[in-house]
């Protein structure tokens, strides 16, 4: 598969300065906890006092200048239906959910498979920050600073087989844990799925972090997917199961709505939902009178990832 | 005090009170006071509870009637028109704030949103049918157009049904809370075809009684 050298707009880069400065900032306005001088406006963009530091290395390569949404916005407006049809939903109902001890099994077209502990599937991966945005099919986004490592370098170590063609994730399954599943609003559990190409580029990210500190359970704890350049519902939450196959995986949403959500499900301003427009979104946190902004095709990383996808008819395949 | 001051200075008041607690409540949430909050996405809070409190008040309207009848309260028709014009209020709320904060005066998606967008199409229709409807409310009104008033207002019932079909149309995925709505509405609207049947038929009984009497040639 020809994949270009990922490539971002200087415009979109953050210079270093500005955002070791930003960290800084940050990393100072937590130590100081609540302290006057440090303005409770800093102290309440991050994460709380006591939640577990990750550590991490910055990639502003790979970062959005934009400012990212705060902490709190990120952590009580989700989708996250397995705890929940409504946004607050999840931060209320996924509390006294544990993600430890973890598991995840590894099946299909690949060399190595069988389970793996969260730990073994840590193992080896040298963790970094992503300022990513994130566009909601909804047409909401939010700017998020991610902690993961790409997915390529965990799913190297499977060797997929040649007839590996795509990759299918599974969430777990536990209504006792996840309160949501015991309606069924969706087909449980909640599977999604990437092309393996899509899986395999360096914008593709395995996250365990936002904001520097360990995935909280709302935002799919202890491991979650990102793609960037694709509908928010892609980035598959609490993954218990990975499958390499060589049939296109039967994923969630386009099994409960096909003419409503497509297995691409790439960010396009161009190809409405059948019911809302996907031209704009609204940003989250931002002013009241400023939100509503132009979306990107391929949520603004069309020049790392639109070669993916040459000669496709996107209006089909959305 | 006599049932028409009881009305007059008691329950109105108090139903003029709890039909702006609704807008108070979000009001606060807006602004931060009190410790209430909209949460991450204000303007869709606002814009959603806007709209699901217009048709709850566009259900309590219709509401009135059977509920006037089963319990025997004909007073309570005195309190139908301002639940309807809050009902009105904050339909008119809602679209406010779709227009201004959700499209930002965004006049050219306003005009897609309403030629291409289904829910929006028949969100927008109910909104415009109300304003006749908030328009003819008044004493003066109702004695000018006489019985035309009483066509004129069964209009609600289309509403209503736009209404409950909006909310349903824009739902993502789970629809129980709009299918509630639907259920209460489809009970209130069964209650009146029940009822107009039952009136029919007193009446075809009445005319059959009537038959026994020597015929009239046709």
């Amino acid at each position: 598969m020809p994949t270009r050298v990922p490539r971002i707009a200087p415009s979109e880069i953050t210079s270093p300065e500005v955002y070791f400065s930003r960290r800084t900032l940050l990393a100072g306005a937590l130590a100081a906890g609540v302290s006057t001088l440090a303005g409770p406006a800093e102290a309440a963009e991050g994460p709380p006092a006591d939640a577990a530091r990750l550590s991490y290395t910055a990639n502003p390569r790979y970062s959005v200048s934009e400012p990212p949404n705060k902490y709190e916005d990120i952590t009580t407006y989700n989708n996250f239906y397995e705890f929940g049809t409504y946004k607050e939903d999840p931060s209320r109902n996924a509390r006294s959910f544990h993600a430890r001890p973890w598991s995840v099994r590894v099946e299909g077209e690949a060399e190595v498979r069988g389970n793996f502990t969260l730990e073994d599937i840590l193992k080896g991966q040298s963790l970094e920050e992503r300022i990513y945005r994130f566009r909601c099919v909804e047409a909401w986004s939010l700017v998020v600073p991610w902690v993961g490592f790409p997915l390529a370098s965990l799913l190297a170590r499977f060797k997929p087989t040649s007839r590996a063609k795509y990759v299918e994730f599974t969430t777990l399954y536990d209504p006792n844990r996840m309160p949501g599943q015991r309606v069924a609003v969706l087909e449980w559990p909640y599977v999604e799925g990437l092309r393996i190409d899509e899986a395999m580029h360096p914008l593709t990210l395995m996250v365990v972090g936002l904001y520097g500190v360990v995935l909280p359970n709302q935002d799919g704890a202890p491991l979650r997917l990102i793609v960037p350049w694709k509908y928010g519902f892609k980035g598959i939450k609490s993954i218990v199961k990975i499958r390499f196959t060589e049939s296109q995986p039967r994923t969630t949403w386009a099994l409960a709505t096909p003419n409503e959500y497509g297995f691409y499900a790439n960010v396009n301003p161009a190809v409405d939902h059948p019911r809302w427009s996907q031209a704009t979104e609204r940003r989250i946190g931002a002013p009241f009178l400023a939100q509503r902004r132009p979306t990107l095709p391929f949520n603004g990383y069309a020049d790392q990832v639109a070669s993916l996808y040459q000669g496709m008819d996107l209006r089909r395949y959305f | 005090m006599n049932a028409t001051e009881r009305y007059r200075y008691v329950y109105k008041p108090l139903v003029f009170i709890a039909g702006l607690t609704p807008l108070v409540w979000l009001t606060c949430g807006a602004f931060g006071w009190f410790g209430a909050s909209l949460g991450a996405d204000p303007v869709k809070e606002l814009e959603h509870e806007c709209g699901k409190t217009a048709l709850n008040f566009l259900l309590l309207t219709l509401a009135v009637t059977p509920v006037r009848n089963i319990l025997g309260l004909p007073q309570l028709l005195r309190l139908r028109r301002m639940l309807g014009l809050f009902a009105f209020f904050y339909v008119a709320v809602h679209f406010t704030v779709y227009l201004v904060l959700d499209l930002e005066l965004n006049w050219s998606t306003l005009g897609a949103d309403i030629a291409k967008r289904p829910y929006i199409t028949i969100g927008f229709t109910a909104l415009l049918l109300l304003i006749p409807l908030a328009a003819t409310s008044t004493n003066r009104m109702m004695r000018r157009l006489g019985r035309r008033w009483t066509s004129l207002h069964r209009l609600v019932y289309v509403i209503a049904i736009l209404g409950v079909w909006h909310f349903y149309w824009q739902v993502k995925r789970d629809v129980r809370e709009p299918l509630l709505s639907a259920g209460m509405l489809a009970v209130l609207l069964l209650y009146r075809v029940v009822r107009a049947q039952a009136a029919r038929s007193a009446a075809r009984a009445a005319a059959s009684a009537g038959a026994h009497l020597p015929s009239t040639p046709p």
